[in-house]
């Protein structure tokens, strides 16, 4: 009878659980004992990381030592990596311009230093008589003309900046075959000058080598026009141009070996 | 005679450093002077004497580096030096002023000889570009480095020409 009891109580309070019956009567009745076991493991936890903390601290430090320098070396490579596609990105460059042009015999030399001089616009690159350059021979990256060599000794030589304010080509302008010449400014801009005054000359007009005066090979890119200044008075129009080369970060150019520059100052009259 | 010597690789490490680095960075277009100014301070030192030799060597350093026609750095130097040497016999007991100064007359000294040699060796330069691009910038930029270039230059000097004690 009793065992009977038991059964049907038994069935009831399950049935009753399951129905969802008993839910706010064990929220009450548990509480407690959560709590409880909640306060009884965090004290647990505390003495035991207590006990266990100094050789895991140890540890851990040793181990953020580890990444840390990991992390600076993966950075030191991410640097030496991220210069080498750099250095192969300029490389390749030149070897496609080298491909296009395949008329000219070029060098290629690195860009080691700046002329100390503010009124200078000279670099000097770590290529000199030794390596068969001369005076006059010009000097190109992938994007166009950088300048020409102005003076040699063994092993580096000196060459003129396309901006310097000493510099001057003759140029013509790709879209009417209009010439005229290029000199730098203390500024650091190029001008075009003594272009006819009948020309149509635009912004986005590319300036080419003209090669008339044999300092330079003809159809050599040059820069770009960027604005024109024309009055009715004047003989000639000018224009202001951009190079197409970054001179402020010129690491490698190539100079052309194969072009002499004709000296024509016998056949100008006195 | 070591001092002198010493003058050679201080002022060509000088030279290359300046075209290595500070003429990539210019201020407008105008760039510091570091062999300016060593010797400057080296010429202002109480106990240095060989202030000429100093603006020789450097004279000849930036000469070779340049591209600016030959002995204008030298005679713009040994100008500096010259009057660096006046100026260290009369009046001026200060030298951190001293240095200043010079350093002021200095670059007005170098760049104004460079103005001249390029005019007269045909190379346009307008006078108000250059003053406000050139010039000044490149004068601001010598006078905030002279004061490091003072204590630097004076340890050096201080170390190669060590106070003599009378006993």
């Amino acid at each position: 009878m009793q065992a009977i009891v038991l059964g049907v109580i038994s069935v009831g309070l399950i049935a009753l659980a399951l129905g969802g019956y008993l839910t706010p009567l064990s929220r009450i009745v548990l509480s407690p004992f959560i709590s409880a076991q909640t306060w009884i493991t965090t004290r647990f936890q505390a003495i035991n990381d207590l006990i266990n903390s100094p050789s895991d601290m140890t540890q851990l430090r040793q181990r953020n030592a580890e990444l840390e320098a990991e992390v600076a070396r993966l950075h030191t490579e991410i640097i030496r990596l991220e210069d080498q596609a750099k250095e192969v990105e300029v490389l390749s460059a030149l070897v496609d311009f080298a491909t296009a042009n395949p008329q000219a015999k070029y060098l290629g030399a690195n860009v080691i230093a700046y002329d100390p001089s503010p009124f200078m616009s000279y670099v000097i690159i770590n290529r000199g008589s030794d390596d068969g350059l001369r005076r006059g021979m010009p000097v190109v990256t992938s994007q166009g003309l950088v300048g020409r060599v102005a003076a040699v000794n063994p092993v580096a030589s000196r060459v003129q900046l396309i901006i310097d304010p000493g510099s001057h080509i003759n140029v013509r302008l790709q879209s009417t075959d209009a010439e005229g010449v290029l000199s730098g400014e203390i500024t650091g801009e190029i001008v075009l000058e003594n272009l006819p005054q009948d020309e149509v000359v635009q912004a986005g007009d590319l300036v080419l080598t003209s090669g008339l005066g044999g300092s330079f090979p003809p159809d050599i890119i040059v820069g770009q026009v960027t604005g024109v200044r024309q009055h009715d008075y004047d003989l000639f129009q000018s224009a202001t141009v951009q190079p197409v080369v970054d001179f402020a970060s010129l690491e490698i150019v190539l100079v052309i070996t194969n072009f002499r520059p004709v000296d024509i100052s016998p056949l100008l009259p006195q | 005679m070591i001092p002198s010597l010493l003058s050679i690789p201080v002022l060509a490490a000088l030279a290359m450093l300046q075209s290595a680095i500070l003429s990539r960075i210019p201020l407008l277009q105008g760039t510091a002077d570091l062999v300016l100014l060593a010797i400057i301070a080296w010429s202002l030192h109480d106990r240095v004497q060989n202030g000429w030799f100093w603006a020789v060597v450097g004279g000849m350093i930036m000469s070779m580096v340049s591209g600016m026609p030959f002995g204008v750095y030298l005679a713009g130097y040994l100008l500096t030096t010259l009057a660096a040497i006046l100026l260290k016999r009369t009046v001026w007991k200060i030298p951190i002023l001293a240095m200043l100064l010079m350093v002021f007359i200095g670059t007005l000294l170098t760049q104004g000889l460079s103005v001249v040699a390029l005019t007269l060796s045909g190379t346009p330069l307008p006078l108000l570009d250059t003053v406000n691009l050139i010039i000044l910038p490149s004068l601001l930029l010598n006078l905030l480095l002279s004061i490091p270039a003072y204590i630097l230059v004076g340890d050096f000097a201080n170390w190669t020409h060590p106070l003599e004690i009378e006993v």
